[in-house]
């Protein structure tokens, strides 16, 4: 029996061990904070090695392309900012556990695990391991009704969607005598079964719980709720995280199983890409509440990231990329501000309170100012360049009208987000809010704007580094 | 003629238990029903020569999932549930759209083709039997995706304790 | 011997019995049993599968999946727990504290 080659895993298996030392020390150390700080070290120390482990081992079980490389990539430096923002911010609502931090390094190695996975079987291993934690990371704190309400909501629908994959996972199984990714595109492409009807139902039930976890309409029932009700730490984490793992299995499996019927999932995906770009902005324009504003704006963006797959190109798969990274970093630097704010006790959660900060806290109310703009997709931007790429895959697959569609409902988006803006600038403070950005939530902030104007005026480092991923 | 009858058999009474299980109003009778479903499905296992599986579907599905659910029911001492009504208002819309799709994907159900490309001839599991030719395949060919399960199980462990603690420490 | 067809067939019939379970009963704890009743579904189909195809991966694929079953179980049952002490009910419509 030879042993399998451990390279490519080597990231994983540190975060393993990053996640086993967590729970022992957090045994012996009274100050939380020292966790975070050792977390936030382990992950960087893992971005450096996913860059050297490559390759595909365990039979094909687990590959580490260039593709899945830079998914890792999103996904630590995700769990870098959440595990620097959650702080001060748990520490208000008592709930600073140390199992917190082994609970999200868990959902990471999930998150890189799904990026990863060549095998059906490790995809929905992946999957579940990076759910069941973020379901009791939204209810961590044990004695806010909101909270447990979010988890609950989040399970129900979460393990609901589980079990439709599973279905579609074992009607492939039927059809294709295969769980390998790859076996299972070969074996399609060679017997041409691409009229089977249980194919094309797998595919209507792998669409349907993807759709489940990347929140596209009509799926997207509980996002609202779930963003609304879980702490805002994990709200930013969960946003992004999670999303970006859908967003990766969505490309692998549906650029390697199903090439061949890429005319049926283009047209199942584009109603419902139009109509998540449609609920997601329009409906955001009622929100008085930010984080349930973020949350349709979450749904919008998953929309527009949408079209990347809808592009079934190599380009709209590196636009998708791409975006998926410039939205992790205007996504939290939205969520640092609503922190901020939070920590402050007086401040809750309404748009309302965003009232007159540029008169208090000028600097925070600029860096916002950009943040908003970047997701509106203003130039110079970085959410600019990340939709312009995405449109022009689009457009360059030849459904142009999709693409005039989506800039529309980018403009309707500008309302809600430059309504804060319009908040911050043009109203009077009802209350005195003093923000400090000289703490670790500011200093984040400040490194955040700088990467969504680095990304806006210099993109083609990053697109260059997605171009090179792809599959 | 005797595997139709015995499957006729399993299949009638499996469905009819599943229909029992998700419509008694007391969960208590549910989770018992649900136990006589799981003893059937075992059966089914050992039909389709997967020894091991009806054994793990019994000491895993019977004797742990199940027994937490009741440990959990009579924990809370929940006497609410026989005053309510047990469907929500729009079951019926359920019900419409769960009948259409079943309808309509059990018809394209038959007549398929399925993969007929496997290697594993039940002669050769015999010869060694199911747990063996099982235990040999997670350990050696599928041993990721058994570590990723360990991981899973980890999570499940803490998450639960982080929970349903009443103190952390 | 009886047609691979009738196995899926039956493992349809009980997989939507679970998803009508799951979508009309307030209770949040028939809504888990529902979950697993659809669990088991996939995991008959994947025997079946199996037996017919001639193929062990299924069988690796139900072990695994009884495993992730199990872990989901305890987890949707601290999730009860907890909402029995936050919230005093264990039905879906004591969740309507969220809603725009």
């Amino acid at each position: 029996m030879q042993v399998p080659d451990l390279i490519p895993v080597v990231p994983e298996i540190l975060m393993t061990i990053l996640v086993l030392s967590l729970l022992v020390i957090d045994l012996f150390i009274k100050q939380k904070e020292y966790i975070a700080v050792y977390t936030v070290v382990g992950s960087l120390l893992v971005i450096i090695s996913v860059f050297y482990c490559t390759g595909v081992t365990f039979k094909g079980m687990f590959v580490a392309d260039s593709y899945s490389i830079f998914f890792k990539m999103i996904f630590l430096i995700n769990v870098i900012f959440a595990a620097i923002i959650s702080v001060e911010y748990l520490k208000k609502r008592a709930s600073l556990y140390g199992e917190y931090y082994v609970l999200l390094v868990f959902a990471t190695i999930g998150m890189m695990i799904m990026a990863s996975a060549g095998n059906l079987i490790v995809l929905y291993l992946g999957l579940e391991l990076m759910a069941l934690s973020t379901y009791v990371l939204a209810g961590i704190i044990r004695t806010d009704g909101l909270s447990t309400e979010a988890a609950v909501k989040y399970f129900l629908l979460g393990a609901f969607s589980s079990a439709i994959l599973l279905y579609g996972i074992s009607l492939l199984y039927g059809i294709t005598g295969s769980l390998d990714i790859r076996e299972i595109g070969l074996y399609i492409a060679k017997e041409g079964i691409i009229n089977n009807k249980l194919l094309l139902l797998g595919l209507v039930f792998f669409i349907t719980s993807f759709g489940f976890k990347i929140a596209a309409a009509p799926f997207h029932m509980w996002t609202p709720d779930v963003y609304h009700g879980a702490p805002t730490s994990i709200t930013a984490f969960m946003s992004v995280g999670p999303k970006a793992a859908a967003f990766a299995i969505f490309g692998r499996v549906f650029m390697i199983v199903f090439p061949a019927l890429s005319g049926s999932w283009v047209n199942l995906l584009i109603p419902i890409a139009i109509l998540t770009m449609a609920v997601g902005n329009i409906v955001a324009l009622a929100q008085t509440n930010i984080k349930r504003m973020l949350a349709y704006s979450s749904i919008a963006h998953a929309g527009y990231a949408l079209l990347g797959i809808i592009a079934a190109s190599n380009e709209g798969l590196s636009a998708m990329m791409n975006y998926m990274l410039i939205y992790l970093f205007m996504n939290v630097g939205a969520f640092i501000l609503v922190i901020m704010l939070n920590n402050q006790a007086k401040v809750g959660d309404s748009i309302h309170d965003y009232r007159g900060l540029s008169k208090s806290n000028p600097l925070a109310a600029f860096l916002m100012l950009i943040i908003m703009f970047s997701l509106t997709g203003i130039p110079p931007t970085a959410g600019f360049m990340g939709k312009l790429y995405l449109f022009m895959a689009v457009v360059n697959a030849g459904y142009g009208w999709l693409a005039v569609v989506a800039v529309i409902f980018s403009a309707i988006s500008a309302f809600y987000y430059l309504r804060i803006v319009m908040f911050m600038f043009m109203n009077e403070s009802i209350e005195e809010v003093k923000l400090s950005l000289v703490d670790v939530n500011g200093l984040l902030l400040i490194i955040v704007v700088f990467m969504v104007l680095f990304i806006g005026v210099n993109p083609q480092p990053f697109v260059e580094l997605a171009r090179l991923a792809i599959l | 003629m005797l595997n139709q009858i015995i499957f006729g058999y399993f299949a009638v009474t499996m469905i009819s238990l599943a229909l029992i299980v998700i419509t008694r109003k007391n969960i208590m009778h549910s989770i018992v029903y649900m136990l006589i479903l799981f003893f059937h499905i075992a059966g089914l296992y050992l039909f389709l020569n997967a020894e091991f599986l009806a054994a793990i579907q019994i000491i895993v599905y019977a004797g742990a999932i199940m027994v937490l659910f009741l440990f959990v029911i009579m924990l809370l001492n929940l006497r609410e549930e026989l005053r309510k009504s047990r469907f929500a208002i729009t079951w019926p819309i359920g019900a419409i759209f769960v009948v259409l799709s079943a309808v309509m994907i059990i018809i394209s159900v038959f007549g398929n083709r399925f993969a007929n490309v496997g290697n594993v001839k039940i002669s050769d599991i015999e010869k060694v039997g199911h747990t063996v030719a099982v235990g040999k395949l997670l350990f050696v060919e599928y041993l990721f995706p058994f570590e990723v399960a360990s991981l899973i199980l980890l999570v499940a462990i803490v998450g639960a304790i982080v929970l349903a603690k009443k103190e952390i420490k | 011997m009886v047609s691979l067809d009738w196995y899926v067939v039956l493992s349809l019939i009980i997989f939507f019995i679970g998803m009508f379970g799951f979508l009309s009963r307030r209770n949040i704890i028939m809504m888990l049993i529902s979950i697993e009743l659809m669990l088991n579904a996939v995991n008959i189909s994947f025997v079946a599968y199996s037996h017919y195809i001639g193929d062990m991966a299924g069988h690796i694929m139900v072990f695994l999946i009884i495993a992730v079953a199990a872990s989901e179980a305890a987890i949707g049952l601290a999730l009860v727990i907890l909402m029995v002490r936050n919230k005093e009910t264990i039905f879906v419509d004591g969740l309507k504290e969220l809603k725009w």
